[in-house]
C-alpha cells in the first residue's frame, strides 16, 4: 500500500513545490557511554530532480550522518531520530514500514561510499554484484541481470567491460571500483543518489573522471544528486546549490556562485579564506582558530562562537536560527550582514 | 643562521626496485616493482621542495629512501657531503640527526602506549649526546611551546588531543634534533580543512625560524604551490617535471603536468563551464611492469612512435626554462586559460 | 643553525592554538591526575590506574591469600595432612564436624587441611608454567615478529610441529618418560611448558606484526632508534595485551592439566597434595560423599577466576585509551 503511494508518477501526485526530496529539521542522536551525541540538530534542506545538492563540513559536523538518516542504514540503536521528516515526493520516510521502506533504499534512493573496496564483496565477480541488484529488485534470470550488469559496465564506461565482468574487485584500480558502485547504484534508475566522498581517495586525475562520469549520467537521467564533501574545489566544480554544515546544523545554504562570491556566515568565509591562493605566496595563510567542538560538550549559543571573529555577547547566549537573506539563501549568523560586507579579513 | 642557498642534500640517481618473489622458504625473484627509478635533485639549506603525484608515483618510498628506512638499489643520498646511503651503525645515527620527517597520519604515527613527554623526548632519549638527560623535560616543553601546545601537558596521551594538535607533537619530535632538513610526508591531508592551514602557518613559521629545508610531498597542488619554492612531479617512478614553483604552476611544460594540474577543481564556481579541463583516460600503468620509452606515453595525447622507443630525460627543452621530460614539451598554462 | 628552539615570538596562530582537550575524548573521568609535574610513563600510570581499579584489588587480596595458604599452610590449618597419622580410615566420608569444617575424604583425612596444603603445588605449577610460556614463547614471538625474514619462518614452523602434538598425550608422553629423575612436581611444569608456550609464541608474534607496520614504529627507525629500544619500547607494549589475557586464561588451564595428568598417574604423586589429585581421588565416591570434590573445586575455580580478573585489570590498564 504504501508501496504504491510511491510509485505513484510525480505528475498525478499533486506534489505541486514539493521538491524531490526534503529533509526537514531532522535531528539524529547516539546514545554513547558517555553521554548524548547530538550529531544532527535540525537539519533542513531539498533536492529538486537534476539538481546537484553540495553538503560541505568537516569530520563530525554530522554531514555523512544526515545522508545515512535519508538512506535509512543507520544503526538504531545507538542512533535515534527523535525529530524531523525525511520526505521523498511527499512521503515520509521516516514513518514507513521497514518493508516499505526496503523498497525505496537502493532503487529510488541509493548511495556511493568514499572507500569503494570495502563496499564490494571481495568473493564475488563484479558482474554477480551488480546482476544481483537486477535479480532482487527485478526478478531477472542469471543470464539477462549478467547482460545488464555488462550493458551498466559500459556506461559507466569501464573498458572491455564484456571481459571483465567476471573479474574480482581486487583485480581493479580504485578508480574503476568506484566506477562498479556507481554502476551498482544507478543499476535500478534511482531518482537520487547520494555520494558520500566518492573521489576522496582517489587521486586527482582520477577524481576528474569520475566527477565528470557523475555529472554526465545525472544529465542523462535527470536525477538529483547529494554531493557529501569536504573538497571546496569539488563543490565550486559541479554543485548547483550548497549547505554548509558546522557541528550538526546547517550554518548556511545558498546557490554556489552566491556562495563563493561572498560568504554569509563566518565559518563558510573562514573555510574559503584559508584555501592557499597564488597571491598569498610566502604569507600566513587565514586560519580558523581553534578546533571543532565536542558534541558531548557543545558550546552554548551559536556552536562556532568560541572561533568567530565576529562574535559579540548575545552569540554566546543566544543560537542564531537560519535567518533569509534573500532568496534562496539564509545564514545561521546573527551578524550576517556584517560578514557578508566586512572587510575581507 | 648560515647562509641560504648553500647545498645540503644531493640525490643522485636514486634506484628503488622491490623484488617481485614467489614461494616462502626458497623466494625465487620474478620481477619488481620499480617504485623510484632514476630519480636526481638537490635541495638548498631553507629552501622548500615540493614533491606532487599520484599514487603509486614513488613519492613515498622516496620519502623513506631519504629518511635511510629503505636501502636504495643503486644511486646516492649526500647529506652534507656524505652518502647515507651507504652509512651504516653509529655513522648513520649521527646523520640522521640532520634528516628528519613529519608523517601523513597523526593518529599512528604516535605511539598510543607513550605519553607525549616520551614521544617528543624519545629523540634525546636515542641521541643522549644532544641534551644531558637533566636538561631533557625542559627541552620538550619547550618544543611543545614552539609547536603551539600547552607544556603542562607533557603527562597526556596522543588520544587525549585532536588531529591538528597531534600533528603538531609529530613535528615537535622532528624538530628536537634540531635537524636542517624535514621531510613532510603528506603533513596536511589527513586534517580537516580548517586545521590544515593553522599546521601550514607552523610549518611555514618554523622553517624562518630555525632555517630549515623541506621536502614538501604531497598531493594537494594548492598546498604544495603555496608553501613550495621550487616543485617536482613525479609520474611512475620518476621525475618528470622540476622548476620553481611559478614555472610549474604558469607554465608547465609536460603533458601530465598540464593534466594535473587541470584536473584540480579550483574553489571558485566563476566560468567553470568554460574551463578548460584535460581528463586523461584510464589508470596509471602498474610500476612493476612500466611501458617502454616514456613512461606517460599510454595516457598521453601527445604520443608518438618515439615516445615508445627512446625515453624522454630530465632536461632544460627549447622554449622553457626549467627541466622536463617530454619529446614534445611545450608550456601551456592551463590553470589561467580559458 | 640557530641552537636550541627557544620559544619564538608567539606568531599571530600560537596564541589561537591554547590547546583544549580534544573535541572527542571524553573528559578523563574519576581519574584525578597526578601533578602534571611529574613525569609519567605507561607503566607508572598503568600502577596509578589499577590502584583504583576495586575488581583489581580484590583479585590482588585473593591471590595473595592463595600464594600465602601455598607457602605458609600451616598458617590455615593445625593439621598437618602429609602425616598420615591424622588420617583415621574409620571415619573416611564423615560430613563436616567441628574440628573438620569440610569433612573427611575416602582415607579419612581431613578436607580442609588437604585443600589448604594442595594449594601450593597446584598454584605453583599453574603460575611457574604460565610464566614460563608467557616470557618464553613471548620473547621467541617479540623476536620472530619483530625480525621477520627467516628467523620468523623457521621459528614458525617449529611452533606448528608443536601444535600437531595432542596436549594431554604429549603431557603424558614427557611426565612418563622422566618421571624417575627426581624432578617432583617440576616435571609436570617442564612437560606443559614445553606443549603450550607455542600459543603464546603465536599470540605475540600476530600481535607484533600488527604493530610493526605502524607510523610510530617508522617514525623510531627513522629516529635512529636500536632494535631492542623498538622492540622494548615500542612493541612490546602495544602487542602485550593480548598475551597477558591469554596467559591468565591459561593458567587456570595448567591447573586443570595438572589434575587431569594427576588423575591419570603421571602428574603429582601421592603422598603430594594437589587439587587434581583429590579431585581424581574424590571422584569415584563423587554421589555418596561429594564435599571432598566440590571443596577442592571450589578453590580451584575461585583461583583461576582470581588471576583472570587480574588480567583483565592489568589489560584494561595498560590501555591509555580506555582510561
Amino acid at each position: 500500500m504504501s508501496k504504491t503511494s510511491l510509485r505513484t508518477s510525480p505528475a498525478e501526485g499533486g506534489l505541486g513545490d514539493e521538491p524531490l526530496l526534503a529533509v526537514e529539521d531532522l535531528h539524529v542522536e547516539f546514545v554513547t557511554r558517555a553521554g548524548i551525541v547530538r550529531a544532527v540538530n535540525g537539519v533542513s534542506y531539498s533536492l529538486n530532480p537534476g539538481e546537484t545538492l553540495a553538503v560541505l563540513g568537516e569530520s563530525g559536523s554530522g554531514k555523512s550522518v544526515t545522508a545515512q538518516a535519508i538512506m535509512g542504514i543507520l544503526d538504531m540503536p545507538p542512533a535515534r531520530i527523535p525529530k524531523g521528516e525525511i520526505r521523498f515526493r511527499g512521503t515520509d520516510l521516516l514513518k514507513l514500514s521497514d518493508e516499505a521502506r526496503t523498497q525505496v533504499r537502493g532503487q529510488r534512493i541509493s548511495m556511493i561510499f568514499q572507500d569503494a573496496l570495502s563496499a564490494l564483496n571481495p568473493v564475488f565477480t563484479v558482474g554477480w554484484q551488480i546482476s544481483e541488484m537486477f535479480r532482487v529488485h527485478r526478478g531477472m534470470n542469471k543470464r539477462d541481470a549478467m547482460a545488464k550488469a555488462v550493458e551498466l559496465m559500459d556506461r559507466v564506461r569501464i573498458p572491455a567491460a564484456k571481459q571483465r565482468v567476471n573479474d574480482y574487485p581486487h583485480q581493479f584500480s580504485g578508480g574503476m571500483r568506484q566506477r562498479i558502485m556507481i554502476a551498482m547504484s544507478i543499476a535500478l534508475d534511482p531518482e537520487v543518489l547520494i555520494a558520500d566522498e566518492p573521489t576522496t581517495a582517489l587521486d586527482v586525475t582520477v577524481q576528474a573522471q569520475i566527477m565528470e562520469l557523475l555529472a554526465e549520467l545525472q544529465r542523462e537521467s535527470n536525477m538529483g544528486l547529494i554531493l557529501i564533501t569536504h573538497d571546496l574545489g569539488v563543490v565550486a566544480d559541479v554543485a548547483d546549490k550548497i549547505a554548509v554544515m558546522y557541528a550538526g546544523r546547517i550554518v548556511e545554504n545558498a546557490p554556489v556562485y552566491d556562495i563563493y562570491r561572498a560568504p554569509a556566515h563566518p565559518y563558510t568565509k573562514g573555510l574559503l579564506e584559508s584555501i592557499p591562493r597564488v597571491d598569498q605566496k610566502g604569507q600566513e595563510l587565514y586560519a580558523i582558530k581553534g578546533l571543532p567542538p565536542n558534541l558531548l560538550d557543545m558550546p552554548t549559543g551559536c556552536a562556532f562562537h568560541p572561533r568567530c571573529p565576529y562574535r559579540q555577547d548575545n552569540c554566546v547566549t543566544d543560537a542564531p536560527p537560519l535567518y533569509g537573506i534573500s532568496g534562496a539563501r539564509n545564514s545561521a549568523c546573527h551578524y550576517w550582514r556584517e560578514v557578508l560586507d566586512g572587510d575581507p579579513r | 643562521m648560515a647562509t641560504q642557498g648553500e647545498r645540503i642534500l644531493e640525490v643522485r640517481d636514486l634506484v628503488k626496485h622491490f623484488p617481485l618473489t614467489q614461494g616462502i622458504m626458497f623466494k625465487k625473484q620474478i620481477g619488481a616493482i620499480k617504485a623510484v627509478d632514476g630519480v636526481s635533485f638537490e635541495l638548498n639549506k631553507g629552501e622548500t621542495l615540493g614533491i606532487v603525484g599520484e599514487s603509486g608515483c614513488g613519492k613515498s618510498t622516496l620519502a623513506k629512501v631519504l629518511m635511510a628506512l629503505e636501502r636504495p638499489t643503486s644511486g646516492s643520498v649526500v647529506v652534507n657531503g656524505r652518502d647515507m646511503a651507504r652509512a651504516k651503525g653509529a655513522e648513520l645515527k649521527r646523520m640522521r640527526r640532520n634528516i628528519q620527517m613529519v608523517m601523513q597520519d597523526p593518529y599512528t604515527s604516535l605511539n598510543p602506549r607513550m605519553t607525549v613527554g616520551d614521544i617528543v623526548g624519545e629523540p634525546f632519549e636515542i641521541h643522549t649526546e644532544v641534551a644531558p638527560k637533566g636538561d631533557r623535560r625542559r627541552k620538550v616543553q619547550e618544543l611543545l611551546e614552539v609547536v603551539g601546545l600547552n607544556p603542562d601537558h607533557i603527562n597526556r596521551y596522543p588520544h587525549q588531543f585532536s588531529g591538528g594538535q597531534r600533528q603538531r607533537i609529530g613535528i615537535a619530535r622532528g624538530l628536537a634534533l634540531q635537524p636542517e632538513i624535514i621531510v613532510c610526508d603528506e603533513p596536511v591531508s589527513a586534517l580537516d580543512v580548517s586545521i590544515q592551514a593553522q599546521v601550514i602557518n607552523l610549518l611555514e613559521r618554523l622553517q624562518n625560524e630555525f632555517g630549515l629545508a623541506y621536502i614538501f610531498i604531497a598531493h594537494d597542488l594548492s598546498v604544495v604551490r603555496h608553501i613550495s619554492d621550487r616543485v617536482a612531479v613525479m609520474y611512475l617512478g620518476k621525475m618528470v617535471e622540476l622548476g620553481k614553483d611559478l614555472e610549474i604552476y604558469d607554465r608547465p611544460a609536460h603533458p601530465y603536468t598540464q593534466a594535473l594540474l587541470s584536473a584540480v577543481p579550483v574553489p571558485d564556481p566563476e566560468g567553470r563551464e568554460s574551463r578548460e579541463r584535460i581528463i586523461l583516460q584510464g589508470d596509471p600503468p602498474s610500476p612493476a611492469n612500466p611501458p617502454s620509452g616514456c613512461r606517460f606515453r599510454t595516457r598521453c595525447w601527445k604520443a608518438q612512435e618515439i615516445c615508445a622507443t627512446e625515453e624522454p630525460l630530465l632536461q632544460i627543452r627549447p622554449g622553457t626554462a626549467h627541466l622536463s621530460a617530454c619529446h614534445f614539451a611545450e608550456t601551456h598554462d592551463v590553470v589561467h586559460a580559458g | 643553525m640557530s641552537d636550541t628552539p627557544q620559544a619564538g615570538p608567539a606568531g599571530p596562530d600560537t596564541q589561537t592554538l591554547t590547546p583544549e582537550t580534544a573535541p572527542v575524548a571524553p573528559p578523563s573521568r574519576g581519574r584525578r591526575r597526578k601533578k602534571e609535574g611529574k613525569p609519567a610513563s605507561l607503566w607508572t600510570d598503568a600502577w596509578h590506574d589499577l590502584r583504583r581499579r576495586p575488581m583489581f584489588i580484590f583479585s590482588l587480596v585473593l591471590i595473595a591469600i592463595l600464594l600465602i595458604m601455598s607457602f605458609w599452610p600451616s598458617l590455615f590449618t593445625s593439621i598437618n595432612p602429609l602425616d598420615a597419622r591424622t588420617c583415621d580410615l574409620s571415619t573416611a566420608r564423615q560430613g563436616p564436624s567441628a574440628g573438620h569444617l569440610f569433612g573427611r575424604d575416602n582415607l579419612g583425612c581431613d578436607v580442609y587441611a588437604r585443600t589448604i596444603y594442595g594449594a601450593g603445588n597446584s598454584i605453583l605449577i599453574g603460575v611457574s608454567t604460565t610464566i614460563i610460556t608467557a616470557v618464553v614463547g613471548g620473547l621467541l614471538g617479540l623476536i620472530a615478529g619483530t625480525r621477520g625474514g627467516l628467523t620468523d619462518t623457521v621459528s614458525s614452523r617449529v611452533t606448528e610441529v608443536f601444535f600437531a602434538i595432542p596436549q594431554i598425550l604429549g603431557a603424558l608422553l614427557i611426565t612418563a618418560t622422566f618421571r624417575d629423575k627426581g624432578l617432583g612436581i617440576w616435571i609436570v611444569v617442564i612437560a606443559l611448558s614445553v606443549l603450550a608456550w607455542p600459543m603464546t609464541f603465536r599470540i605475540m608474534r600476530a600481535a607484533v606484526i600488527t604493530a610493526r607496520s605502524q607510523d610510530f614504529v617508522i617514525a623510531a627507525r627513522a629516529l635512529g632508534a636500536s632494535q631492542s629500544r623498538i622492540m622494548f619500547g615500542h612493541l612490546l607494549p602495544n602487542a602485550i595485551a593480548p598475551v597477558i589475557v591469554v596467559s591468565t586464561i591459561n593458567l587456570g588451564g595448567f591447573i586443570a592439566a595438572e589434575a587431569a595428568l594427576s588423575f591419570l598417574g603421571v602428574g603429582v604423586q601421592s603422598p603430594d597434595i594437589s587439587w587434581g589429585l583429590m579431585i581424581a581421588d574424590a571422584r569415584s565416591r563423587f554421589l555418596e560423599a561429594p564435599l571432598p570434590l566440590v571443596f577442592p573445586a571450589v578453590f580451584l575455580s575461585i583461583t583461576v577466576l582470581a588471576f583472570i580478573m587480574m588480567g583483565d585489570a592489568v589489560r584494561d590498564a595498560l590501555d591509555p585509551k580506555l582510561r
